[in-house]
Formats: C-alpha cells, structure tokens, sequence
C-alpha cells in the first residue's frame, strides 16, 4: 500500500530543504530575541511614547497573519521607489533576506510578551537588594534581573521557536526552497500527496522533537539549583552522609 | 508608472477594488467559522477521550494532539488541497471521467484549519473541564439529575465559561491561519490582495488593505470574546 522506494525517494529529495528551514528559523529566532527584548523594555519602561510604539508594533503583528506580512515586505515595499534606489534594495529584493526579516519581526511582537512576563517575575526584593549592594542599572540588568527572567521565560520561549520553525513553511510562498517548498514540488510533480506529506510530516516532527528536548536540557541546567531541593535527593543526599 | 494613491484604490465605487476587499474579508470569517467549528467538534472529542478515553483511546488523542502541534499549518492544508483533488479525480474517473477535478479550496481549507485547530480545541476544553469543582457535579449528581441533564444543565455551561478565554486564542490563531488557505486559490483577503497587487501593481497598498481587515475582525472578535465572557461570568464574584 505504502511505497517505501517512493519515500525514500522521496526522502533523499526534501532532506537538502533542511538547512535552509533550520537557517531561517535560527537567523529569524536569534534576531527576534532583540526585537523581543526592545520591545519588552519599551513596554515596562513607563515613558508614554515608547510605551505606545511598543504596544502598536505588537498589536499589529499579532493581529494580522505572517503570510499578510510576508506579501508586504517580499511585494509592497517594491513598490517604492525610494526603496528600489536605496541601498537596501539588494537585500530587500532577495526573498531568503524578506522571508528572514518578516519571520524576525513576527517573532520579536510574540516572543516579547513572553519576555516581559519574564521580566516581571524577577521579584522586587531582588532588585533592591542589588541595588542596595551599590549595582548600577546596567550591572543590574546583567547580573540580577536578565539571568532571572531568562530562565523564567525560556520554557514559554521554547514554545515560540518551534512556533517559528513551523512558520519557516511560509517562506516556500515567495518561491524559497525548505522543507514545505521541496514537498509541494515534488507533489505537483509526482502527484503523490500522502507518500510526501509523510514524509515532509516527519522531517518537521523529528526536528521539533529535537528542539524540545533541547529546550528541556537548557532549562534543567539552568533550573540546576531547584534540582537539589527535591525531597528525593534530599533523601538521597541524607542517605549518603 | 502612474500611481494611484491608496484611497483611490480602494474607494467603494465602480473602479474601486473596496468591495472586492470587504466580500474577500467575508469570505476569510467564513473559512475561518467553518474551521474553527469543525475544529470544536473534533476538540470535544479530543478532550473526552483525554478526559474519559480508555488506554488505547488517550494514546490516539495524544498522538493527535502532539503531531498536529508539531506540523507547519501550510502542510496540512497542502494534504487537503492535493490530496482532496486526487481521491476526487480518482472518482471522476471512476465514473468515467477525464481530467484532474479540483478539490473546492473552501472545503480543503475548512477541513485543514479544523483538523490543526481541534488540536488547539482539545487542550483548551480538557483544562476547561478540569476547572469545574468536583462539588458542583456531586452536587447534580445528589439532585438526581441523569447523566444528559447534568451535561446539559452543569458542565456544558461550567465549560463553556472556563474555555471561553482560550477559546478566544484559538479564535485568534484560527483566522490568522486562514490566510493559508489562499494557497488553494479561493478568493479570501490574502488571494484578493494579490489579485488586486497583481493587477494594479501597487502590492503595498493591497496587503495593507489587507492587513487593516485583518485588524479590524481581530478587534471586532476580541470585542466579542470580551463581551460574551463578561455576560457567561454574571453570577461570579471576582475580579472582573
């Protein structure tokens, strides 16, 4: 029933779309975490101004679909002049640096409310505790509060990245060949769905499965404190003094 | 290249793309309520074989919910589009046919969006039914309601007022998703955008057209999340 020679065909002709999915998803997510941390900023920073672009930018992104912002980067700002006579124009025009740029700013709005929530678990104790000790602002942030709120945000900004990895698929609209571009060529070529989506299907499993345990030994080892306290190795620690 | 500016692109008169853009913005809650609809369905029974499923019929659920978590919403409604287009071609033919049948995009997209977005559903109504208090359907229980009653009259509106919230992301995800359905050719807001941008050459005012519809059914509908939650929490002390 199941065509294995087919899929593996089939394999061996969507495996070379994997860098370019996990190169977007990487370039995107590592660009993201500085929107993300701005726009975060702006928003607990108390200036008015600031505070309004920052919630603008993310209304917006989150209200609308990637695809909508894909089209606008990759065919609206095309339609300038200005921007064909910039400099920018080599970049913009290539759709690897459009599909990149609009994959970084989606991210950035989403992963910013994961990291203000970060932000705002760091208890104030802390701080004034740090701030007590004669740290700056900037020493505060670096020490006290950034290393806080990562390890706070980083299970819900896991979430996010592979959210990310699944939303590499639309680059394969403006003509970039990944996984889901490769996929849906050799479907109108073979006319052969399901043998494909299997294994197009599979490729994104494996490597979501591969971020997530990932995520997971980042966070044990930044939660490696907590692992102590467990009564069991309590227990344990008891047991072997 | 003369450029026409954005207002008189999109005026609601003969030569204006404005009611083009409203009917696609029409079509976009359409696929959109179709999905999310199915989605709830194929949710509830998701949440009631986490819920109440036997060993056999909650590994099924979970396998269902984590792998269509884990796929590019793009792919599945490929699977449809192509996929619906086949067996249906393979029926025509069947029947004596010629030619590739295509499958209605609306069909592929509703089914794509509800199968990804029950995996959504089922988590929300499994926590859902978790917050209702043990109390409350003991409570039926000792009134001697039967077991449809109790349903209808104590959990399904418990429910209901718990999953409202996360009803309302996945409302949320839902027509975003539903943009992807343009891929299929059916003439929603992102297609008509590019139908529009491709004919005038002025892409940047279209999905900017496009975007500000998308906004304003995202503000509409948070409106309408907020409202209804507000109205199933009338008898609820609390914060609110």
């Amino acid at each position: 029933m199941i065509d294995f020679p087919f899929m593996y065909e089939a394999l061996m002709r969507l495996l070379p779309g994997i860098p370019m999915t996990l190169q977007l998803a990487f370039i995107a997510s590592v660009f993201g975490v500085f929107f993300a941390l701005a726009a975060a900023l702006m928003q607990l920073s108390g200036n008015v101004v600031l505070r309004s672009m920052a919630d603008f930018y993310v209304f917006c992104i989150r209200g609308t679909p990637l695809l909508i912002q894909l089209f606008l980067i990759y065919y609206g700002i095309g339609q300038f002049d200005f921007i064909r006579h910039s400099f920018m124009w080599p970049i913009l025009r290539e759709p690897y640096w459009c599909a990149i740029f609009a994959l970084m700013v989606n991210t950035g709005a989403y992963g910013s409310q994961i990291v203000r929530g970060g932000l705002l678990s760091v208890p104030q104790g802390q701080i004034e505790a740090a701030r007590s000790c004669g740290m700056s602002r900037v020493m505060i942030y670096r020490r006290i509060i950034l290393p806080l709120a990562i390890r706070q945000a980083l299970p819900a900004y896991g979430n996010e990245v592979i959210l990310l990895l699944k939303a590499t698929s639309l680059a394969s609209i403006i003509t970039l060949m990944e996984i889901t571009g490769l996929a849906a060529k050799m479907i109108s070529e073979t006319y052969r769905v399901v043998e494909v989506f299997l294994v197009a299907g599979s490729l994104y499993l494996l490597i979501n499965f591969i971020l997530s345990r990932g995520v997971a030994v980042l966070e044990k080892r930044l939660m490696r404190h907590t692992a102590a306290e467990r009564p069991s190795s309590r227990v344990a620690a008891r047991g072997a003094a | 290249m003369s450029h026409a500016s954005f207002w008189e692109l999109m005026n609601f008169g003969p030569d204006g793309w404005g009611w083009s853009m409203v009917r696609a913005a029409g079509m976009t809650v359409m696929v959109a309520l179709a999905g999310f609809m199915l989605g709830g369905v194929i949710g509830s029974f998701g949440a009631w074989a986490k819920i109440a499923g036997n060993r056999p019929v909650r590994i099924a659920a979970d396998a269902y919910t984590t792998i269509l978590r884990g796929l590019p919403d793009l792919l599945v409604i490929f699977l449809f589009y192509f996929g619906g287009s086949l067996a249906l071609s393979a029926v025509y033919r069947a029947f004596g046919g010629e030619g590739f049948v295509d499958f209605p995009g609306f069909a592929a997209g509703a089914m794509a969006i509800g199968l990804t977005s029950g995996a959504q559903h089922t988590e929300v109504l499994r926590g859902a039914y978790y917050a209702i208090h043990d109390g409350e359907l003991e409570a039926a229980k000792a009134a001697g309601m039967t077991r449809m009653l109790m349903l209808r009259r104590i959990t399904m509106p418990l429910l209901l007022r718990h999953a409202l919230p996360g009803l309302g992301n996945v409302w949320q995800v839902v027509l975003k998703e539903s943009a992807l359905v343009s891929v299929t050719g059916m003439i929603e807001l992102a297609r008509q955008a590019q139908i529009g941008a491709g004919s005038t050459r002025q892409p940047f005012y279209f999905f900017m057209a496009a975007a500000i519809l998308f906004l304003a059914i995202t503000f509409v509908s948070n409106r309408v999340f907020r409202f209804s939650e507000a109205h199933f929490s009338r008898g609820i002390r609390g914060a609110r």
